[in-house]
């Protein structure tokens, strides 16, 4: 497999999509969020496993999004998403509230292929009378009256995360973050952005080929060093708390997030 | 008699409401609770009792998980997590949770992160400890404004978890799951009864004088104030340097 261009990553993504993200320890791609929103993206319907941060709330800042779903969105130690908080005050977006298992199961069901995946809890709750696609039904297998929740398969169109590495071939290392591989099982496309490509295969050693992600549900590799910063990469570089927390401050106001925003392209076109 | 401070008393509570537990997941950036159970588990070691397992989540040393984030989820739907601790921005006098936002959904005006496992992990874990340190109004309201998890549930919900205690900054509840109502068993050292009635939007039952939290005894405070805090500080570093300095200044205090 070739690998690509970051901004040949961007161009796959179509308004309206429905986008895929992963939680911030797994992996997210930042070095893909400021090409997104240099796109002028619309309409985006952003799904979090299970939960989002900075990635989604600048999307959501630069206007690229119409509907969120996940059961969070925090910057952590940082604190609030601030252009998720200012969306959600002005009506600027729909917010489909959801708990972190049930966005677990809607991406088992896709990856089965199979139209739903029952979940325990949840009802009697504001977020399930908020879900009108979330179903009760009754378990089929008992005699008593038993409710269960039913929730619909999750078809993203897009994925997009960050990992360590991949080979020629377009496997992907994952190590133990599998939500990363429910992403890729669920969705459409995947595309990945890595820190580095290794020449050896990344399936000829076991112990390596436990953590990979095959070829087989990946579109598109492109390098990006240092692709999650200023979030973590996990077994590579730690968050940079003072940059997460300065965007924490300035992001809220839509003025702050702008400057920000120029800001960090500044910084990205002084080091590309 | 040696001083206390606040937070210690609030993890000693923890590990005594976690009596018996063999494993209890605590959430990412929760460091009293995490402090709580490694004073549990350090308590255990000490007493021969059965080893106790913590998973806090977002850490690389203290979590087991291997398969991602819905481990979690998968291990309480089994059975396989015996406490848990959850927080809210409001919590009422039926021990509903509101981690969403006050005012009317979905325009929040305020708007907080979200539900995150609430609505899950409330129904399956078995002891669930509410825990906020803010003891106000704002937050122990009569009615939640948006209900991420519910304190009960009606006959026939699948219901095997949910709140055990609540746990603030200034006493120690339980919760009665048959009256809906929580009971007031001790005020920490320092505060009253009066103060708590009018810090809290709801009703509660209470003994006419209710007793005071208990100190922890020498023996446990050496073993929060060495092992502990010495394994907080790999997890939590910025909190167990903060502690530190704090109990310095009590001894500082206590010399002056």
């Amino acid at each position: 497999m070739q690998t690509h261009r970051l901004e040949d990553l961007a161009r796959m993504v179509p308004d309206g999509a429905k986008l895929a993200l992963p939680v911030d320890y797994a992996g997210v791609s930042m070095a893909m969020t400021r090409l997104l929103i240099a796109r002028g993206l619309r309409d985006l319907h952003v799904v979090c496993l299970p939960t989002g941060g900075m990635q989604p709330d600048m999307l959501i800042g630069a206007g690229c999004v119409a509907t969120i779903e996940t059961s969070a969105m925090t910057l952590g130690e940082a604190g609030g998403a601030p252009c998720f908080s200012r969306a959600v005050r002005a009506g600027a977006i729909q917010v489909m509230d959801a708990t972190c298992p049930a966005v677990h199961a809607g991406f088992l069901a896709a990856q089965k292929g199979v139209p739903f995946a029952t979940l325990r809890g949840m009802i009697g709750t504001d977020v399930l009378a908020n879900r009108p696609d979330w179903k009760v039904i009754q378990n089929p297998f008992s005699e008593d009256p038993d409710p269960i929740v039913a929730i619909p398969a999750i078809r993203p169109d897009v994925t997009i995360f960050h990992c360590p590495m991949a080979d020629r071939d377009g496997n992907v290392w994952i190590g133990r973050r599998r939500e990363l591989a429910s992403l890729a099982y669920a969705s459409e496309r995947t595309l990945v952005t890595v820190e580095r490509i290794v020449e050896t295969s990344l399936l000829a050693d076991e112990v390596m080929a436990a953590g990979v992600l095959p070829a087989l549900y990946v579109e598109a590799v492109a390098v990006a060093p240092k692709g999650a910063a200023p979030i973590g990469l996990w077994g590579e570089y730690p968050a940079d708390m003072a940059e997460i927390g300065r965007y924490a401050r300035e992001a809220r106001t839509p003025e702050g997030f702008r400057a920000w925003l120029d800001g960090a392209d500044r910084a990205l076109e002084a080091v590309s | 008699m040696t001083a206390v401070l606040p937070r210690e008393r609030l993890i000693v509570s923890i590990a005594r409401l976690l009596e018996g537990v063999r494993h209890v997941a605590v959430g990412a950036s929760s460091p009293i609770p995490a402090a709580g159970a490694m004073l549990l588990r350090a308590l255990a070691e000490r007493q021969g009792k059965p080893r106790v397992r913590i998973s806090i989540l977002g850490s690389r040393e203290h979590n087991f998980f291997t398969n991602g984030s819905a481990e979690l989820f998968d291990c309480a739907g089994q059975g396989r997590i015996d406490a848990f601790f959850l927080g809210g921005g409001q919590i009422d006098g039926e021990a509903n949770i509101n981690l969403v936002g006050t005012g009317d959904y979905p325009q929040t005006p305020v708007r907080w992160p979200g539900s995150f496992g609430s609505s899950y992990l409330y129904f399956v874990v078995p002891r669930v400890i509410l825990f906020r340190e803010e003891h106000t109004p704002r937050v122990f309201v009569e009615k939640v404004d948006f209900v991420s998890a519910p304190g009960t549930s009606s006959d026939g919900v699948y219901r095997p978890g949910g709140p055990h205690a609540l746990l603030t900054g200034l006493g120690v509840f339980s919760f009665n799951k048959a009256q809906k109502r929580f009971r007031l068993d001790s005020v920490h050292p320092g505060h009253t009864l009066s103060e708590i009635i009018a810090a809290t939007g709801f009703a509660f039952d209470h003994e006419p004088e209710v007793p005071e939290t208990a100190d922890p005894d020498a023996a446990t405070l050496a073993l929060l104030r060495g092992r502990v805090l010495t394994e907080l500080g790999e997890t939590y570093p910025e909190f167990a340097r903060q502690m530190t300095a704090d109990i310095a200044g009590l001894d500082l205090k206590r010399a002056g």
